[in-house]
């Protein structure tokens, strides 16, 4: 592949977010009621995107097929290929650009067009009474021109870019009903605390460019993460006895944690559930949160640079001890929330904590694994939540629903199918596939085996909390206002779709044929029985299959086919209260934030306010003053001494004047004694002059 | 200097310092009349005759007289009551003496020049009128001229009364 | 003293009395008088200087002070007329009166 120059598709890649984000600009520029236009467009566009990344999916696989068939050579950069161009040139260096297309690339391609396209599908119909549907489907088209443009870029500074612009959208899309001061705060929240991360990112991204001078992953060996920079990064030594390398792989993880919602910095999601529910179902479960998760795999080669053989770096043993702490955490919370929404934003951040314990323990394979089949069933679950409240018209308690298994049975069904996949009910749902694979990592994980407990009562706790919900939800008796109805054709066929490929997809990665991670990692994949005899993983599996089993019997016996009253204390407050107000108020987290950091930021802006207004303000006014004096002793100086002098002047020859006016007195006697004053001087003169 | 002398100058300066100095106008004009008549006397007395006779008909004749009438048409006979003098009037009386001061020293201080007795000349009327009409012919054209001249400007200059006089009656 | 040099005093003597009536008096008329007495004065002066000065049959002397007699005579009787004209507007011949003209 290297050989002949990268190839037409390759060329064509800037396609698969240009055309989404051409889209969104002509949407932003059409008027109100054009909403088929709007819808039509966004959904063309993503279809065409979505064809492209099939093509460049197909152009991989074949290449990947012949080369593992064929030439048995197992490398994983032989299938990547870059497409790289100059943007900026200031002096002698450079600031590039590209687009990259190896097998990670291109799965994500797959799965963000895929998935993007029939949420775009269900909301056509779920946004059909809203007045704002046209800046929707801008909104929406110009995230996922973003979201295929951070998943392509093959410079850090580009990803960055798309980065920042998924958070826009995700910012706008959360505040969509900005009307409300609760949407308008969770986007201001999402956007701050996302903020905070992408300053470490920004960080992380100055420090690899000032020591490595380029900001490319891969250069044809002189990319950033290639190995001749990773050599040169883990000699130089940086704070708390890392390398930079690790510090870099540090700083990067920040600006992941934070798009991923992993603790401490996790309290946006939930809140951004005050978004539609598409929303909640594109970026907040399928796609934007995975960003982080798929930066982590992108600059894998950095995270693990330095690492022994069978041992592993401080970057990614950090990685998984946030990841496991958050599955376990969130988990915890999402037990004791009433709010559909929030139960499985909970759930989303649990299984992101998942995620990112899978990359840490497992490579690459095992944590972008998860994160597909997770995208496929949290996309499933959000829209079923959508179509829920829907029918049950805008209701969101779980507490006010019931009995809705009669009323919408396709939702029903379709909402059961991603619920067992994310329990991970054994064997034919993906969930089960791509958690074992995590908790496999776990089990061979050299550090500690503390994670692999942890994970596994996050799966008690998944499937505990799941089924809490969909008893509440779905049986029993209805316990809300109007009765309920099922949705329409245009939001349910895009469930079914998506619960088949939540079936499907955990195929593509038993460990009988590990075809995704043989894929991923440029391997040869074989289907063999025996790789069910690998040490320890049928123990591994019987666990993860007992422990689902006791987590839905245990909730089936506190909640199932009961239905308490709105008003009546839940089944598990009642067993143990302290615990429930704890878990129910999230574990006073945001409280907490609020008392600290929210605290000193305001009194810090109270000082700088003061700062500004006295201090600045004073200096200014200061110097105005002193002008204005200034300008006051001008005038002064001005009226009183030119002007006076003037003025005196004048007056004085006035004066004067008058003076010598009074020798006119107007008498005539007067100017006779004059002449006779004269005449005897004239007089007295000639005389003295004759006589001498 | 003849005793004549002395007693003319003495009548003639008594004269004018009475015309200055008296509060009733009229008792001034008529000391003006005897200034005028002791001026008449010592032309005679330095054998101007002609001189003195037109000096009298002239000036006691008709100037006198029209001071008279103006003192008269301008009630002038009645004395002001702030007095007649000016309040300034020391500097002018100071003036007029640093006036006479000058001329006296002049004539004091030129004194050894001055022709003592000379003969008295022959002069006869015949002779002024051939002077008159013969070398100063013109200076008498230009006096008549003159005269008319200040006739007419009298006239005019106190002839508006009576015009005057009906507007302002009739206002 | 020449007698000349006696005339000539007496003139002076006349001239400056005038002059001084003509500067204190307040009367219009008396001022007017006053001046006809300077006129007198320089009249006397001409006269003495003709009859004791050289050439007396040319006469001089006694022409120019026979014309000074009839120009001090048109010249009193146009004065007196203003002020009699000047006594019908103001009211008065007051002299101290009449600063209209001052500067």
């Amino acid at each position: 592949m290297s050989d002949c120059g990268p190839s037409t598709i390759v060329h064509l890649l800037w396609l698969i977010p240009g055309l989404p984000i051409v889209a969104s600009g002509i949407i932003a520029l059409l008027k109100q009621p054009r909403r088929r236009t709007a819808a039509t467009m966004s959904i063309v566009s993503l279809s065409i995107s979505l064809l492209l990344s099939l093509a460049a999916f197909a152009h991989v696989l074949s290449a990947w097929t012949t080369r593992m068939a064929v030439e048995r050579i197992h490398s994983f950069d032989v299938l990547r290929e870059t497409v790289n161009f100059t943007w900026i040139q200031f002096g002698t260096s450079n600031v590039d650009l590209g687009c990259v297309l190896d097998p990670l690339s291109a799965i994500m391609l797959v799965m963000v067009s895929f998935v993007g396209l029939l949420i775009f599908i269900y909301s056509t119909g779920y946004m059909k009474y809203d007045e704002n549907y046209t800046r929707f489907f801008c909104f929406m088209s110009l995230f996922a021109g973003a979201m295929l443009g951070v998943v392509i870029a093959n410079s850090l500074l580009l990803l960055f870019m798309c980065w920042e612009l998924v958070g826009l959208t995700s910012y706008l899309l959360i505040g969509f009903w900005y009307q409300k001061p609760a949407a308008a705060a969770a986007a201001k929240k999402a956007f701050l605390t996302t903020r905070i991360g992408d300053i470490f990112f920004l960080l992380g991204i100055v420090w690899l460019f000032s020591q490595t001078g380029t900001l490319l992953f891969y250069n044809n060996g002189a990319g950033s993460i290639e190995s001749s920079s990773l050599s040169m990064l883990l000699t130089q030594p940086a704070a708390l006895g890392l390398t930079a390398a690790g510090a870099i792989g540090l700083l990067i993880f920040a600006g992941a944690a934070g798009k991923s919602g992993q603790f401490p910095l996790h309290v946006w999601l939930p809140d951004a559930m005050e978004g539609p529910t598409p929303v909640s179902a594109l970026i907040h479960a399928a796609t934007m949160v995975a960003a982080g998760v798929y930066l982590i795999a992108r600059v894998y080669p950095l995270m693990a640079a330095g690492a022994l053989a069978g041992g592993t770096t401080t970057a990614l043993t950090v990685v998984t001890w946030v990841g496991a702490f958050t599955a376990v955490f969130a988990a915890l919370i999402a037990v004791a929330q009433n709010d559909i929404k929030r139960i499985l934003a909970y759930s989303t951040v649990s299984q992101l904590g998942y995620m990112m314990a899978g990359l840490g323990m497992g490579g690459i394979a095992v944590g972008i694994f998860h994160l597909i089949t997770h995208a496929f069933f949290k996309a499933l679950l959000f829209l079923g939540a959508g179509s829920v409240i829907h029918g049950c018209n805008e209701e969101q308690n779980i507490r006010r629903m019931g009995g809705l298994k009669s009323d919408m049975p396709l939702t029903f069904l379709t909402y059961a199918i991603g619920m067992l996949a994310l329990c991970g009910f054994p064997l034919l749902f993906s969930g089960f596939w791509s958690k074992d694979g995590i908790l496999e990592a776990a089990q061979h994980w050299s550090v500690a085996k503390t994670p692999l407990y942890m994970l596994v009562f996050g799966a008690f706790l998944t499937a505990f909390y799941m089924t809490r919900q969909v008893a509440y939800v779905f049986f029993g008796h209805w316990r809300g206002g109007k009765p309920a109805h099922e949705s329409p054709a245009m939001m349910t066929v895009p469930l079914g779709i998506l619960a088949f490929f939540a079936m499907a997809l955990g195929f593509l990665g038993t460990p009988a044929w590990p075809w995704f991670r043989a894929f991923l990692d440029g391997r040869a994949a074989n289907f063999a029985w025996s790789g069910f005899m690998e040490p320890g993983l049928l123990t591994l599996m019987a666990t993860s299959t007992v422990v689902v089993f006791l987590g839905i019997g245990f909730s089936w016996k506190l909640y199932g086919d009961r239905s308490p009253k709105p008003s009546a204390p839940d089944a598990l407050e009642k067993i143990t209260p302290m615990t429930w107000g704890w878990l129910s108020n999230k574990f006073y987290i945001d409280e907490f934030y609020n008392m600290t950091v929210i605290a000193f930021y305001a009194w810090w802006a109270r000082v700088s306010d003061w700062l500004d207004r006295r201090v600045w303000g004073g200096v200014v006014a200061g110097v105005a003053w002193a002008f204005a004096l200034w300008a006051r002793l001008n005038r002064f100086l001005d009226n009183n001494i030119v002007d006076g002098s003037f003025d005196k002047g004048c007056d004085e020859l006035s004066v004067g004047g008058g003076l010598l006016a009074r020798v006119q007195s107007g008498r005539v006697q007067t100017y006779l004694r004059i002449l006779a004053l004269a005449v005897v001087a004239l007089v007295a003169i000639l005389i003295w002059s004759s006589r001498t | 200097m003849s005793v004549v002398f002395y007693l003319l100058a003495a009548l003639t300066v008594a004269g004018g310092l009475a015309a200055m100095l008296l509060k009733n106008t009229v008792h001034c004009a008529l000391a003006l009349t005897v200034a005028f008549a002791g001026l008449a006397l010592l032309f005679l007395n330095l054998d101007a005759q002609f001189a003195g006779f037109a000096q009298i008909l002239v000036y006691i004749g008709a100037v006198a007289i029209l001071v008279v009438f103006a003192i008269l048409l301008t009630r002038g006979s009645e004395t002001p009551k702030d007095g007649v003098f000016s309040r300034t009037w020391l500097t002018g009386l100071a003036i007029a003496a640093a006036v006479f001061a000058v001329l006296g020293w002049a004539v004091i201080g030129s004194a050894r020049v001055l022709p003592h007795e000379t003969a008295v000349p022959a002069v006869t009327v015949q002779q002024i009128g051939v002077a008159l009409v013969g070398r100063y012919v013109l200076p008498l054209e230009i006096v008549g001229v003159l005269l008319t001249a200040a006739l007419i400007g009298a006239v005019i200059v106190a002839m508006h009364e009576k015009v005057e006089h009906e507007k302002e009656e009739q206002k | 003293m020449t007698p000349l040099a006696g005339y000539l005093l007496v003139a002076a003597l006349l001239f400056s009395i005038g002059l001084a009536g003509a500067l204190t008096r307040r009367n219009a008329i008396l001022v007017l008088i006053g001046i006809e007495l300077m006129l007198n004065a320089a009249n006397l002066n001409l006269i003495a200087f003709w009859r004791y000065g050289p050439h007396p049959e040319a006469l001089t002397g006694m022409m120019f002070a026979i014309f000074s007699i009839a120009v001090a005579a048109a010249e009193a009787a146009v004065g007196l007329g203003l002020v009699i004209q000047i006594h019908r507007h103001a009211h008065t011949t007051d002299l101290d009166a009449m600063n209209r003209m001052k500067g």
